[in-house]
């Protein structure tokens, strides 16, 4: 297989990323109350463990992970639960079941938990560890990092790479980051390396942060690890998509049907590693993240650490609040962000942006034309589709042709809408294909579980039968022959 | 009390691009070419855009009104205008006024709004009106006034064309060098088409530095007709002509940069464009050279039309991770 060291041209857009880091990174006040989302953005929520009125601590389990990508979910506060309730989330679905808890003021922390002393503990050891303090990636899409990192070392990977790319605009939570706590970052870094069993970790930055790649440089020199490098890379979106970094940080091409680790990498958020240092150095689980709030409709952008579980509204509150007519509250970037109904949702770990959009930081779509065909969306794909041949074959209902095109290898990074000159919504386009196609591939499955579940009953009814018959059978030869017995 | 907001898929910014737009930078991009034309052979060219434009726009309006769409973004979006003004510079400037409403009616209606209007047609629709004036009136089609007329009756000053001498010539058993003193020929091309081909290449220019046109089919059209040109040339001098003669006669640099590059009628992907593009400027040359027209650049683009599909279907790009 060819492999292609960096990825076909993306885009370079405006970062839009200067007023929030104006600001020195600070911590959000504490609201009153917090909800608390028991799915924390990977799409899979975890168990209720707490009722109305039990009292939590920081660190206070409230939610179990049961499924393979749910994390354990803590308490942010101290306080009292006051209810398990379905409220609006960042999620696709609008709305999910969170434990609301009023804050008591005190921040005390659960008993028990301790800094590790994490290069004695086996690596295992310190994957549980990972796993129960509910740490998902921070990049956005919030898939539970021990997962990751087990899968890693099941595959004996033996690259790392840090992403700190961060190239969408808005977003510079992991800005602020490196920039100020450069050394958890390495020193995470050093953690996730020992989990996961990789043998070198490169920290890959985009090169528009100066600040953040000396601060990274700096922390890297007080560490004197060598395992661990850095890489800047130029400033394209979407250079921070996974599959794309890997390409131009490792060199190395992520086959369509597998995952990193199949060819001996894996990729883990900046703020992952930070979150994997602060287990290290405390023994608390996940409480809280780095958020940027920002858009022309916020009084004072600025990166915020923040209390999971804190109300949008409460964050914006702590930026100044709501200034000019605030039209959309994205939760991510402008290309990939969505659109928020109301700022009651709650900070979960895969928000990393509040944009308060107003009628400036938009642009109106217009009317959609026909196609034309330009091709301008091809040229800009990064997994190299060809976006318009792709759409023909979804609105011809081709199956074989739209797999061809490889929906399934779109990364819905939004690049072909912003240059199609018809004003097409491509991605929202794919987005709803893929969705279309994974409810009919879930009819599928139904319908033939139902079939096999249907034959079977048939076979036992018909066995059944059988039995009944040979039985009555025999009774009949025991009657017809009892007489002459 | 929490606050309500719109809720759009994302992204939510878009680079604002728009066909009008695109549409019309090419409309620019034209200017050249009428400008040097008009220098070269007369005002011909003013009165065809004349009768092309309005006749263009008006069959646009009625068909689109007759497939009961809204009309007014259509014929906003320019791309009529774009068929008709190239149409208009591709035939002759002495063309009877009817043969040019014709032909542009063809290009609307028949190449363009049969199959769907805007983004449906697979043919270029300025070729297919080009063609059918070409196929139904031979002679009005090929006869173009002698460049740089001193005054006078332009009328009486139509002559062959460079690409049409040569042919004659070269049945007459001329030489090269007896060809190429006729009158229609200039230093490189024919007299008056060499500066239209540079005019159009300026323009054409124009396109790929502003990135309305990417190179791919310019480049392989020049390199479809100037190879097998190059290649016989070298080969037999006295019969075949030389790449620079065939670069800058005829319709070769209009077709490469204005013609060919219709994204709705080429091929797909980079690649495809590459095959695509030298397939046109193969089949131009073989028509000058053997064929029964001066030029060939309007079938090449139609037959090329006709195999974009197929083109696609072998070009689609590897797909990262496949």
């Amino acid at each position: 297989m060819a492999q292609r060291s960096t990825f076909p041209p993306g885009l370079e857009l405006e970062a839009r990323k200067t007023a929030p880091m104006r600001q020195p990174l600070r911590a959000a006040p504490v609201p009153p109350l917090l909800v608390v989302a028991l799915d924390q953005g990977s799409g899979d929520a975890a168990e209720p463990l707490l009722a109305a009125g039990a009292r939590v601590r920081i660190g206070t389990p409230v939610g179990r992970a049961e499924g393979e990508t749910a994390v354990a979910v803590h308490s942010p506060v101290a306080g009292v639960v006051r209810g398990v309730e379905i409220r609006p989330v960042h999620g696709p679905a609008g709305e999910g079941v969170c434990v609301v808890i009023e804050n008591d003021g005190s921040d005390e922390v659960e008993a028990g938990y301790a800094p590790i002393d994490w290069p004695m503990l086996p690596p295992q050891e310190l994957l549980a560890r990972i796993r129960s303090a509910g740490i998902a990636g921070l990049g956005g899409a919030a898939f539970p990092a021990h997962a990751k990192l087990a899968a890693a070392r099941e595959r004996a990977a033996t690259h790392l790479v840090l992403n700190g790319a961060e190239c969408e605009p808005w977003i510079c939570c992991d800005d602020a980051l490196m920039r100020e706590r450069a050394a958890d970052v390495v020193l995470g870094a050093q953690v996730l390396l020992h989990a996961c069993g990789a043998a070198k970790c490169t920290i890959a930055v985009e090169d528009d942060k100066p600040e953040a790649i000396a601060a990274v440089e700096v922390a890297l020199a007080a560490a004197a690890d060598p395992r661990i490098g850095l890489t800047t890379l130029r400033a394209v979106y979407p250079a921070g998509a996974e599959r794309q970094l890997l390409a131009a940080v490792a060199g190395v091409e992520v086959p369509h049907d597998a995952l990193p680790p199949a060819v001996g990498v894996m990729c883990q958020n900046v703020g992952t590693a930070a979150a994997a240092a602060h287990l290290v150095r405390t023994g608390q689980p996940i409480t809280g993240r780095i958020v940027t709030v920002t858009g022309s409709g916020v009084r004072e952008p600025a990166n915020v650490d923040a209390r999971l579980g804190t109300p949008i509204a409460d964050l914006v509150a702590a930026c100044g609040g709501y200034v000019s007519e605030p039209l959309r509250l994205i939760a991510g970037g402008s290309m990939t962000g969505r659109a928020l109904a109301t700022d009651a949702v709650p900070l979960t770990q895969a928000v990393n942006c509040v944009v308060v959009a107003t009628a400036a930081d938009l642009v109106a779509r217009g009317r959609e034309m026909p196609c034309i065909r330009c091709g301008d969306c091809a040229s800009v794909c990064p997994p190299g589709l060809l976006p318009q041949s792709l759409l023909r074959a979804i609105n011809a209902g081709d199956e074989a042709e739209v797999a061809r095109h490889g929906l399934a290898d779109c990364i819905e990074c939004g690049c072909c809408d912003y240059v199609c000159p018809s004003r097409i919504p491509l991605t929202a386009r794919f987005r709803a294909a893929r969705a279309a196609r994974k409810v009919q591939l879930d009819e599928r499955r139904r319908a033939a579980a139902a079939r096999e579940r249907y034959l079977r009953h048939e076979q036992r009814l018909a066995a059944m039968a059988e039995a009944e018959r040979q039985a009555f059978e025999a009774a009949r030869n025991r009657a017809r022959g009892e007489p002459e017995g | 009390m929490a606050m309500s907001f719109e809720t759009s898929p994302a992204p939510h910014v878009i680079a604002g691009f728009t066909v009008p737009r695109v549409m019309f930078q090419v409309l620019l991009a034209l200017l050249p070419v009428a400008v040097v034309q008009v220098a070269a052979f007369g005002p011909g060219l003013l009165l065809q855009m004349l009768v092309a434009g309005p006749v263009a726009l008006a069959c646009e309006a009625l068909a689109l009104r007759a497939r009961g769409r809204d009309a007014a973004p259509f014929l906003r979006d320019g791309s009529v205008l774009v068929t008709a003004a190239l149409l208009a510079v591709a035939v002759p400037p002495l063309l009877p006024w009817w043969l040019m409403a014709l032909g542009t009616a063809i290009a609307v209606l028949l190449g363009k709004h049969v199959f769907g209007g805007l983004g449906s047609n697979p043919f270029n629709p300025a070729m297919v009106g080009y063609a059918a004036l070409l196929v139904s009136f031979p002679l009005e089609m090929t006869r173009w006034p002698v460049p740089f007329a001193p005054e006078g009756d332009w009328d009486a000053y139509t002559g062959a064309t460079a690409l049409d001498a040569l042919r004659t010539g070269l049945g007459q058993r001329l030489t090269m060098e007896e060809i190429f003193a006729g009158p229609a020929f200039g230093s490189l091309g024919g007299r008056g088409a060499q500066w239209i081909n540079l005019a159009a290449l300026a323009g054409g220019l124009y396109l790929l530095a502003r990135g309305l046109v990417r190179w791919h089919i310019p480049v392989a059209v020049l390199a479809g007709i100037a190879l097998p040109a190059f290649v016989m040339h070298a080969i037999d001098p006295g019969a075949y002509a030389p790449a620079a003669f065939q670069l800058s006669s005829g319709a070769t640099m209009l077709g490469a940069f204005f013609i060919a590059t219709d994204p709705v009628s080429a091929a797909t992907s980079d690649r495809g464009r590459l095959v695509y593009g030298a397939g046109i400027g193969a089949i131009a040359w073989a028509i000058r050279t053997w064929g029964g027209y001066p030029d060939g650049i309007a079938f090449g683009v139609l037959l090329m039309n006709a195999a974009a599909p197929l083109i696609d279907r072998y070009t689609v790009p590897r797909i990262h991770g496949h």
